[in-house]
């Protein structure tokens, strides 16, 4: 226990002089990701349910936020917020639509419901369309700190990822995180049990759509650009990607998948690889998928458990 | 006529035009352990699974304490007091025992969606749980993966969850199917000590349980109901024998 304190009091301090040491765009770009994957995973590693669409309400957000900040003028937190609820609405729609449907069928309607979104914000008149949104002022913190300093940004996001991450990590251990893990275990006994599943599965998805949808947020703060590429359906493979390749059902695989991921599209991006960065993400996803299911976090464990 | 907690009436399900249940008319009564046996593909699990509405009923009406409940969904028909258990062992693998028992207790006590809430908070039932295990021998299992546990424990733990939601109905879907003979002795005396103050309706092969602990009897053939009565009456009757083990030459 105390080992595990000296961890996170260590994490913590990294992540305070991250910013002195390397670029915090790039920083915040991971943090936001990785709040993405980490809301992915509740509903994909706790709930076993594989939704394809979480670009929407990540990208949606994205928009949302984006609008608000510019055209309405909100404060730039509650501009993030109004991107993550409307997130959650979304999400509890497509969840009362998709809930009672299991496996490749669920996958299929959030797929569906997702490209209807990005058909939408394609067409609508507020976002841009191939341009996308640009020009977001990213405002003030609490009204007081100019977030135009990229270092003040950086612990602003900071302190939101993380908020955002602890939420995904008390779900896990409440009351709901206990019934989550009886229905992915034996499903019909938690219904003999009285266990309305549909209700349970459908909170953890209007949980997940609404922490992606302040990820997606909080990236339009950053970037002051909400664009196409947050709503398309690449996006939702991206996340499957950074969660599978991180650990699924692990609560820091996900933070480190983003991580890994992100850095790679980066370091790509520059180089002589640029076009093969597709190439190279899908065949990381192979390997894993074959060689490593359980990710880079679940493979640590599972070899802890091994030697110990 | 005595008091009857469960009553079906020309309860029939339909596959397809093959009818696996047929007009079968099933009084449990109040307090009562009810065998419900037949050869395979009698259509016993059928029934069960019409009574919890895991598959939904063709035609004819159940009902439950004088009320009907066809058409309601499973998870209803268990928060009323229908709890149900299944032909394979019905548990939580990757939790332990003592949290198979306390996910029932949640249930019954509407810890459902609090996902703000720290889970330590559920100790709270951690001494109800201990008490149903102790109940059912598996106190010192109560850390344990229930992954890791042995088939009849499994099947002994799964009485304790059930147990935890206090059913005025029990149903056993053969709770000593696949066991050693010391597992069933124990499950049979297990069942006879639950049976307190309840009613248990369960499907059972084994033929020295049910003479052991059922007041009544109902033969299933083909979907129908062949004969009832307790286990004298019944092991009498030349009709069951036929449909265990064939017509005579």
């Amino acid at each position: 226990m105390t080992n595990r304190n000296i961890l996170i009091v260590l994490a913590l301090a990294a992540l305070m002089v991250a910013p002195f040491v390397v670029y915090p765009i790039f920083l915040m770009k991971i943090l936001c990701f990785a709040l993405f994957a980490a809301a992915f995973n509740l509903i994909l590693g706790y709930g076993g349910l594989l939704s394809f669409g979480h670009a929407a309400y990540f990208g949606g957000a994205a928009y949302i936020c984006g609008h608000a900040l510019k055209v309405w003028g909100l404060p730039t937190e509650l501009g993030i917020l109004v991107g993550g609820l409307a997130a959650g609405a979304f999400g509890a729609v497509v969840g009362l639509l998709a809930i009672r449907r299991q496996g490749i069928y669920f996958a299929m309607i959030t797929l569906a419901l997702a490209q209807m979104a990005f058909f939408f914000f394609i067409s609508a008149d507020f976002t841009g369309g191939e341009n996308g949104l640009q020009g977001v002022p990213r405002g003030y913190a609490l009204g007081l700190f100019d977030l135009s300093n990229n270092i003040t940004l950086y612990y602003f996001v900071l302190a939101i990822c993380l908020g955002g991450f602890l939420i995904v990590v008390r779900a896990v251990h409440s009351p709901f995180g206990q019934v989550l893990r009886a229905l992915r275990d034996n499903e019909d006994r938690a219904i003999s049990l009285g266990y309305d599943v549909e209700r349970v599965k459908l909170l953890a998805f209007v949980l997940s759509a609404t922490l992606s949808g302040i990820a997606g947020a909080t990236k339009t703060v950053v970037f002051q650009l909400a664009s196409l590429t947050d709503v398309n359906w690449h996006m939702s493979g991206e996340v499957v990607l950074m969660t599978l390749l991180g650990g699924v059902g692990t609560l820091l695989g996900p933070v480190l998948g983003a991580g890994v991921v992100v850095a790679l599209q980066n370091t790509l991006a520059s180089g002589p690889l640029s076009a093969w960065v597709p190439v190279i993400m899908g065949t990381i996803f192979v390997i894993c998928v074959l060689a490593f299911r359980r990710g880079i976090v679940g493979e640590i464990n599972a070899l802890i458990k091994r030697s110990f | 006529m005595a008091d009857s907690i469960l009553q079906t009436e020309n309860l029939t399900k339909e596959f397809r035009g093959f009818t696996a249940v047929d007009s079968v008319n099933l009084t449990i009564e109040r307090g009562s352990i009810h065998a419900l046996i037949g050869p395979n593909g009698a259509g016993k699990t059928t029934v069960f699974n019409l009574l919890t509405h895991f598959l939904p009923v063709t035609r004819g009406a159940i009902r439950f304490n004088g009320t009907e409940i066809t058409g309601m969904k499973p998870a209803q028909i268990s928060r009323l007091g229908i709890v149900r258990s299944f032909q394979i062992s019905a548990v939580f693998p990757h939790m332990s025992a003592l949290e198979n028992v306390r996910v029932a207790l949640q249930r019954k006590e509407g810890r459902i969606f609090q996902f703000w809430q720290s889970e330590r908070g559920l100790s709270r039932y951690n001494a109800r749980a201990e008490e149903l295990l102790d109940m059912v021998g598996l106190s010192s299992f109560s850390k344990a993966l229930v992954a890791d546990m042995p088939y009849g424990r499994k099947r002994a733990l799964e009485i304790a969850t059930t147990l935890a939601l206090e059913p005025e109905l029990m149903l056993l879907d053969e709770p000593t199917q696949g066991m050693g003979r010391e597992d069933v002795e124990r499950t049979t005396a297990l069942i006879k000590q639950v049976s307190a103050g309840r009613t248990i309706l369960m499907v059972e092969h084994n033929l020295s349980v049910v003479s052991a602990l059922c007041d009544r009897i109902t033969v299933l053939q083909r979907g129908a109901v062949l004969t009832e009565g307790d286990y004298a009456t019944v092991s009498a009757d030349p009709r069951v024998k036929e449909a265990y083990m064939g017509k005579a030459a």
